[in-house]
């Protein structure tokens, strides 16, 4: 099992306009960890206590199993990346990435190794003259990340590193973050309102709502069995199957998960991809019905939920679906009850994992 | 192509209600120039030879000059604090930084005179040491930092506040402790304001007269001469010297500010 490198034991923190309520989650090596939760949560004042900013109230942050309340934020070892990057505007991008060096006094060969090849690795080597004000905004945030990896973080924060970018240039980063991730190992807490960023990058996702964990687990659990309303409410229970695109004939991918197939338009021609449809598209009914819809699937009830004033309803496919009492009660929703599932090829959205 | 924009009525009404009060001061200190260089330029000339006036004008900068570095020294730090922390009476420190704006000049002279005359008890712990305020260069000195630090300091905070204290965070995290993220990160950033605001006090202090002469009438700096010369000898004494105290303060403010600038460019 991975070491923990962060530990958070019923921390209580309060901001005045935002607290935490007894969090306790830990942080394994090298682990990818997204913190999801809705804007102006003080997400950011989560990270800036790891960073060393803020003591809790009461509880208890151990990083490497060591309470750490009396290090300074100097010798946390820790990369900052914020929202809108915090470049120092006086310094070039180069002296932005190297100022940690020079503070830890690293020596300039190795300095200069470090520096060339972060510029490489984020494709910004272009850029190394320039100040920040004459840089777009996906452009600052690589100087950000370069900034905050040369000094060989133990943890990097990634506060929304991605929200105040454009959709495509959002995209590329995501990518990137990734490959960083794999390529470095560095251990990363990202936190995030938007859930794509979550199931695409996170080991393990931690729901924070009102400042209490609401749960936490790995994005595909967090997303399909959400653990109360509040959960659900706030990711507006998805169903998210993570499944292969085996073909695609003239838009219609059919996917192959969990044992089972289902189609769905688009564009992509094959490999790994996450699936989403939402349970309120799946129809569900006691004998197979003639529809237009694409996909029937065959299934069994697992387990069926309230929610509110409806029900969740867990199919053996991995799939849910939402239905009022009423239905519950006409269709004898129950454990082991044998359902057809059915629903619209686009209904289905794919994206590429 | 140049894009002309639209001017509205109302715009040129209030430019030109505006423009009355910059007449105002600059037909004030055009006229008086004019008057001296066109009607008695060689009165001029005996001021710009007397080496008393000179002297004078030399002190004025001078104490002026100690007043702003002892303003700095002691007014960065405290901008500094009021700037990044919030605490409980911090309205009433700021308020009392502007008090010296607000009270009568010549009443601040008096409160620094009771304080700081060799009678006093901390008047005469300084001459113990050897420091004299009355009638001596540690008195203009005194007087001028007293009426002229508020423009610092609120230059300063202003400034500070300017820096998103996130860059200081990012800093810390790179490894920076509180000193060196304040002295490679903050204070960059800040210089700008801090020199103007220095800039500004240095100007202040030199135009300063009530409360210098309270305390400190000889040695005489420029604007108590000007005062002695008017009351002595009228304007035909007075005149010149403030023409030319007028003519070397704004060549040296007009040659720091377009230094500063182009400084802010680069």
């Amino acid at each position: 099992m991975a070491a923990k490198l962060i530990t958070f034991k019923d921390v209580s923190q309060d901001w005045g306009t935002f607290r935490l309520r007894d969090v306790s989650f830990t942080v394994d090596e090298g682990e990818y960890f997204v913190i999801l939760g809705p804007t102006g949560a003080g997400k950011t004042l989560i990270l800036e206590t790891i960073a060393g900013f803020y003591t809790p109230n009461s509880g208890e942050i151990l990083l490497r199993g060591r309470e750490c309340s009396d290090v300074m934020p100097e010798h946390r070892n820790v990369g900052f990346v914020y929202q809108d990057y915090a470049l120092f505007p006086h310094m070039t991008v180069e002296e932005n990435i190297r100022f940690g060096l020079e503070i830890r006094e690293i020596p300039e060969q190795e300095a200069d190794k470090r520096v060339e090849s972060l510029l490489e690795m984020l494709n910004i080597t272009g850029l190394r003259a320039r100040y920040p004000r004459n840089l777009s905004g996906g452009e600052q945030q690589r100087v950000a990340i370069a900034r905050a990896l040369v000094i060989e973080p133990d943890i990097l924060l990634l506060d929304e590193p991605l929200s105040a970018l454009d959709t495509r240039t959002r995209e590329a980063l995501r990518e990137e973050l990734k490959r960083i991730h794999r390529a470095q190992g560095t251990t990363t807490v990202h936190v995030t309102h938007d859930q794509t960023e979550a199931l695409l990058l996170a080991d393990r996702v931690a729901v924070i709502i009102d400042g209490e964990m609401a749960q936490i687990g790995s994005p595909q659990e967090v997303f399909n069995t959400p653990s109360s309303v509040m959960v659900a409410d706030f990711l507006g229970v998805d169903n998210v199957i993570k499944g292969n695109i085996v073909e695609n004939v003239e838009g219609v991918a059919r996917v192959e998960f969990n044992g089972y197939r289902l189609y769905a338009t688009s564009a992509l021609g094959s490999g790994e991809v996450y699936a989403f449809l939402r349970p309120e598209n799946i129809i569900l009914s006691k004998a197979p019905i003639e529809t237009s819809a694409r996909n029937v699937l065959k299934s069994t009830v697992e387990n069926v939920t309230q929610l509110g004033s409806i029900y969740q309803i867990h199919l053996n496919t991995g799939l849910s679906a939402v239905v009022t009492h009423q239905s519950v009660e006409e269709l004898e929703l129950k454990p082991g009850t044998e359902i057809y599932a059915s629903f619209k090829a686009t209904a289905v959205h794919l994206i590429k994992h | 192509m140049s894009i002309t924009r639209r001017r509205y009525p109302l715009s040129i009404i209030f430019s030109v209600i505006g423009s009355v009060l910059l007449l105002f001061t600059v037909f004030t200190l055009l006229n008086m120039v004019a008057r001296q260089v066109l009607f008695d330029f060689g009165g001029l000339i005996d001021a710009a030879t007397d080496s008393f006036v000179l002297e004078s004008i030399g002190l004025t900068l001078y104490a002026s000059l100690l007043s702003t570095i002892f303003t700095v020294l002691f007014g960065t730090p405290l901008a500094y604090v009021l700037a990044r922390h919030d605490f409980s009476g911090k309205s009433l420190i700021e308020a009392v930084i502007d008090v010296p704006v607000i009270i009568p000049h010549s009443v601040a002279g008096i409160a620094l005179y009771v304080l700081l005359m060799s009678r006093s008890p901390l008047g005469s712990v300084f001459a113990g040491i050897g420091i004299v305020f009355e009638d001596h260069l540690a008195g203009i000195v005194a007087a001028m930092a007293f009426v002229s630090s508020s423009l610092y300091i609120n230059a300063a905070r202003d400034g500070f506040q300017s820096v998103d204290p996130r860059l200081e965070r990012v800093a810390r995290t790179l490894g920076a402790n509180q000193w060196e993220a304040f002295s490679r990160v903050t204070m960059p950033l800040a210089v700008k304001s801090l020199l103007s605001g220095a800039i500004l006090s240095w100007a202040r202090g030199i135009s300063e007269f009530g409360a210098v002469v309270m305390i400190a009438f000889y040695p005489m700096i420029a604007p108590v001469l000007i005062y002695y010369r008017f009351t002595t000898m009228g304007l035909k004494g007075s005149q010149p010297i403030a023409v030319m105290l007028i003519i070397i303060c704004l060549t040296v403010f007009l040659l720091l500010r377009l230094y500063s600038e182009r400084w802010r460019r680069n």
